[in-house]
């Protein structure tokens, strides 16, 4: 051990800012991963799933003689052979006391509830083989009747979606701000109001259709299982699966490799993983588990799905005077691992930016025979953000007001932060106004107004619209107080670990488990300015529940907010363990130490100092310590949040809506992003894009599609109609910043920031290009068949065609033909 | 059974491969080349898309027979002597991946894209990249990787310049 003494140099360049290119890359850019899928072991059996073809249904008989006799197939289990074993798929979130959750076996024992639920399985030698031996297992379905229509569902004399509950109802969730003590008297403030305006929107289904298909491969040792899943949660699963299955939690080690997106399809313990691990334990053999695209859009959990029936009080002169949303959310046929959350999430942003007094939230989740909901990119705050964004639109033209105006009379301005909201939330910081006028400086604002008008004027069959989301949404999920007094099952903490290796190299562990999000490189980053060690000598390991002990994972734009500050606290630990060090052979008091860029020197004293990286080799020899302090200066921390984050931005689009057909085009799209700190911009910048490119999605593209029996008839990529790059535009993006007071990066979050904000924006804007023209709404996605039908007919574009017509984006198939289009009741404007 | 040869990142194999195996499974399953992937079931995400005979194709449209005397390029045999190819240079430079799933497929068919428009437009990026998706990035910086990628690579603007320029 040498105490070098270095020339004095410049501080080194800050970390934490810097547009550092993702180290993930390096493996990702040649095909060097570790996919799920490309896990081969020896004597490894391959799984195919044999799903239901019908919606609902009675299981009257199950013949597997002939798929056993198959070659190649080692054996084939139905329900019946692991319903004693394969218990129920959790829900982890009883969002009221008397929640009914009807159970969701892994595989379906004696009734099936939506197509595409497993009913057998085929354990084979090949993966070929398992699935040529799917279509010869016989199962007879004697058939139930289908619920499909949530408003239906809970009418008078609906058929039941499971016969052994009393309704379609799960739960009924409240939350009233008059109640509660964080506003007035709603109903009051609505008998007082001088103006209402009542809307119902559609929140359609959609599809998170992650690019990497879910796959799971599970290799018992002797009474010890390792599992390697595509999942965004191996640490929750791991729990899960233990409380499930019966193997103890330490005799399970799961493996997240590379995982190829989520967007909160992968935040779930699927019927799939329970599956694998039970046909392994079965049979002693590693097996493996990958899906077909077209299983992946039918069984792993879809999002959205919510009518909203929201109704806003205000004055003449545009003060909002209150919010009453009332909310069916569509759980599909069983409960998720947090379906039900997912719109209570939402349930304390409808009040967006805006001072309401006054504010009711009323949420009725409700079984169908479709495959189950749960989280997807936003996680009911893009329903939120949308009704509450879409209905000041319509109370500004009620008002014959500037949408704008009427936003800037009502939103929290920057001096009045912290700032808590009628849904009880304590906003943390921010300037709505600023991000507004750089984002309206962006897009070009004054100009695009003038040529809407002059295009107005002059009958342009293409008008032009332009539409606005000032939103904010609560991040860093999350203080796990919050999380109890919402009957949640676990808490939102975050873990790290720092390891400081006798090389002066250092290993980040972290509980946060990433699938694209380079957590690599940005938790990089923050430890080399913690510790101020060079950013090439740092790695980061996750995802391995034996490597990574503790952790909540990756959902929530929780990672750099909640795990990045467990990271920041586990190096603050690292500092104190290794000043001891220090202090003992630099032969100075502790408080004579000064730490800076790495090196510990003693005040007054120039030219003596040690290196963190120094002091991690002296540490490991464990030569010359002080008396009492264990050789080691390695740390752990946990990093639970006293609050939310709330990133807000300002959003606008400029669409060019075609009246003679129907088209929309985008043709600008501007945004000006609060996320707080930002600790590498290429990384914000990304994350920002690519929730655009959903939230975008949702209005113009996306559509899960059931027919009048149950089946998805969006089921593959050529009727799910994911954004290609033709069909987006380009996104002008630029930010402010008001750091994050709860936690000590000061960052707020962005995974899905662009995702939550972009969806009303479009549909405000592409409103705006036809109010004129008698139209006051269009049903998501904004197809140029619904766009036609709304300027022809009124109303809002209607259910997308199916029969007799061809829908934009979706094919005709037989599953299709002979719905009436108008059948639905979704169908027409309030 | 039948038998084929083809050749695969410069190196030859001679194997028995069923009539329906697609070239994709052949590739990642009796090849071990995982480095393509597959991410969908009806040719519409471009994921698994190599060179045969220097063109682009989707591996999941092609049999593994029709490669029979076909040379096959992956992902993991465009760079050389550990000098990665311009396109992959330009993705890592220009943040054109997140998860990376779509990566190996965007990269193969955007230096097909090159190929044959070697100074492409933001708009014919857009097109000319449409069979193949991506959840994760908007696309964005994925057309600043091409055009990037497009002028080192011989043809080339100012502006994927100007677009680095502007990111850091």
């Amino acid at each position: 051990m040498t105490i070098l003494e270095e020339p004095t140099t410049g501080a080194p360049q800050k970390e934490i800012g810097k547009a550092r290119r993702r180290k993930e890359d390096a493996r990702l850019i040649t095909g060097r991963t570790t996919w799920t899928d490309n896990m081969v072991l020896p004597g490894m059996l391959h799984l195919a799933v044999v799903r239901s073809p019908v919606a609902h249904a009675k299981i009257t008989g199950v013949d597997l003689a002939a798929a056993q006799q198959a070659p190649g197939v080692i054996a084939v289990f139905s329900g019946r052979d692991f319903a004693e074993e394969q218990g129920s798929i959790p829900c982890a979130w009883p969002v009221t006391p008397d929640m009914v959750n009807p159970g969701h076996p892994s595989i379906a024992v004696d009734e099936v509830n939506h197509v595409g639920e497993a009913v057998a399985v085929i354990v084979a030698r090949s993966k070929t083989a398992a699935q040529d031996a799917v279509e010869l297992v016989d199962i007879d379905y004697d058939l139930l009747p289908v619920v499909l229509d949530m408003e239906q569902a809970v009418g008078q004399d609906a058929p039941l979606c499971h016969d052994h509950v009393d309704s379609n109802e799960s739960f009924n969730f409240v939350f009233d701000a008059g109640d509660m003590g964080t506003g007035g008297d709603t109903d009051q403030a609505f008998a007082d109001a001088e103006v209402v305006v009542s809307r119902r929107f559609v929140q359609q289904r959609l599809i998170p259709a992650f690019m990497e298909p879910r796959s799971v491969v599970v290799q018992p040792q002797g009474d010890n299982y390792t599992m390697w899943a595509s999942t965004q949660i191996p640490h929750i699963l791991r729990v899960m699966l233990a409380m499930i299955t019966g193997v103890p939690e330490h005799k399970l080690r799961v493996i997240a490799p590379d995982v190829g997106g989520g967007f909160g399809g992968k935040l779930q313990v699927t019927p799939e993983e329970v599956i694998t691990l039970l046909v392994a334990r079965r049979l002693g053999k590693p097996v493996k588990w990958t899906e077909t695209r077209s299983e992946s859009l039918m069984s792993a959990h879809h999002g959205r799905d919510q009518i909203q029936y929201i109704d806003i009080a205000a004055d003449r002169q545009g003060n909002v005077k209150g919010l009453r949303c009332r909310i069916l959310s569509d759980m599909g046929a069983y409960l998720r691992l947090v379906s039900p959350g997912i719109p209570i999430l939402g349930a304390f942003m409808y009040v967006g930016i805006y001072k309401f007094p006054a504010y009711r939230f009323e949420c009725r989740g409700i079984f169908t025979n479709k495959t189950p909901t749960d989280a997807y990119r936003g996680a009911g705050r893009p329903e939120a953000t949308f009704a509450v964004e879409r209905i000041m639109d319509e109370l500004a033209v009620e008002l014959g007001m500037d949408p704008l105006e009427l936003r800037r009379k009502n939103w929290i301005k920057a001096e009045e932060f912290p700032f808590t909201t009628a849904a009880g939330l304590e906003y943390d910081s921010g300037d709505y106004d600023g991000a507004t006028r750089q984002a309206l400086e962006l897009i070009g604002y004054d100009e695009l107004r003038a040529e809407q008008q002059r295009r107005r004027e002059s009958g342009d069959p293409v008008q032009l619209g332009i539409g606005f989301s000032t939103f904010t949404e609560m991040c860093g999920l999350a203080p796990s107080r919050v999380l109890g007094s919402l009957s949640y099952g676990a808490g939102g903490w975050e873990n790290a670990a720092i390891r400081m290796l006798p090389t002066g190299k250092i290993e980040v562990v972290t509980g946060s488990t990433p699938h694209g999000q380079g957590h690599e490189t940005a938790w990089s980053q923050l430890v080399a300015d913690s510790l101020g060690v060079p950013f090439e000598d740092i790695e980061v390991l996750h995802g391995d529940t034996a490597i990574s002990t503790r952790g909540m994972d990756t959902y929530g734009s929780r990672s750099l907010v909640v795990g990045g500050a467990a990271v920041m606290k586990a190096a603050d630990k690292v500092i104190a363990k290794a000043r001891k060090v220090a202090s003992h052979l630099l032969e100075a008091s502790e408080d004579d130490l000064d730490f800076s860029a790495g090196k510990f020197s003693v005040r007054g004293t120039p030219g003596a100092g040690v290196t963190i990286q120094e002091i991690a080799l002296a540490t490991f020899a464990a030569h010359n310590l002080p008396d009492g302090v264990e050789p080691s200066i390695d740390a752990e921390a946990t990093f639970d949040p006293v609050n939310f984050s709330f990133p807000h931005g300002t959003h606008i689009c400029a669409m060019d809506v075609d009246t003679e057909t129907g088209l929309v085009k985008i043709r600008k799209y501007a945004c000006v992003d609060d996320v707080g700190v930002v600790v590498n911009p290429l990384i914000v910048e990304g994350q920002v894009h690519g929730g655009l490119a959903q939230g975008i999605a949702q209005a113009l593209y996306e559509e899960a599609v059931y027919d009048a029996d149950g089946n998805l008839t969006t089921g593959t990529f050529v009727d799910y109609l994911v954004p290609s790059a033709a069909d987006l535009p380009h996104f002008d993006t630029g930010n402010t910043v008001h750091p994050a007071p709860g936690n000590p990066i000061g960052a707020k979050g962005v995974g899905e920031a662009g995702c939550i904000a972009s969806t009303p924006a479009v549909v405000n804007a592409a409103l705006d290009a036809v109010r004129h023209l008698g139209v006051s709404d269009i049903r998501m996605p904004l197809t140029p068949e619904r766009v036609w039908r709304a300027i022809q007919h009124g109303g809002d574009g209607g259910v997308r065609a199916t029969a007799g017509t061809t829908a934009y984006g979706g094919a005709q198939t037989e599953t299709t033909a002979g719905v009436p289009t108008d059948a639905s009741s979704l169908g027409g404007d309030r | 059974m039948t038998q084929i040869s083809v050749r695969v990142d410069g190196a030859s194999y001679s194997d028995d491969v069923e009539p329906r195996t697609l070239l994709v499974h052949y590739l990642r399953e009796q090849l071990g080349k995982v480095g393509t992937v597959v991410g969908c079931d009806t040719s519409n995400c471009g994921a698994c898309t190599v060179h045969l005979d220097g063109e682009a194709v989707k591996s999941c449209t092609v049999f593994a027979v029709q490669a029979d005397g076909s040379e096959v390029t992956t992902i993991e045999g465009i760079a050389s002597n550990g000098t990665l190819h311009p396109m992959q240079k330009a993705f890592h430079e220009m943040h054109g991946l997140q998860c990376g799933f779509c990566t190996p497929g965007m990269i193969m068919a955007s230096i097909d894209l090159v190929k044959d428009n070697p100074n492409p437009s933001e708009d014919e990026v857009r097109e000319g990249i449409e069979g193949n998706l991506c959840r994760c990035t908007g696309y964005q910086n994925i057309i600043r990787a091409v055009q990037q990628a497009a002028a080192e690579m011989g043809g080339g603007t100012a502006s994927a310049t100007e677009a680095l320029g502007a990111q850091s």
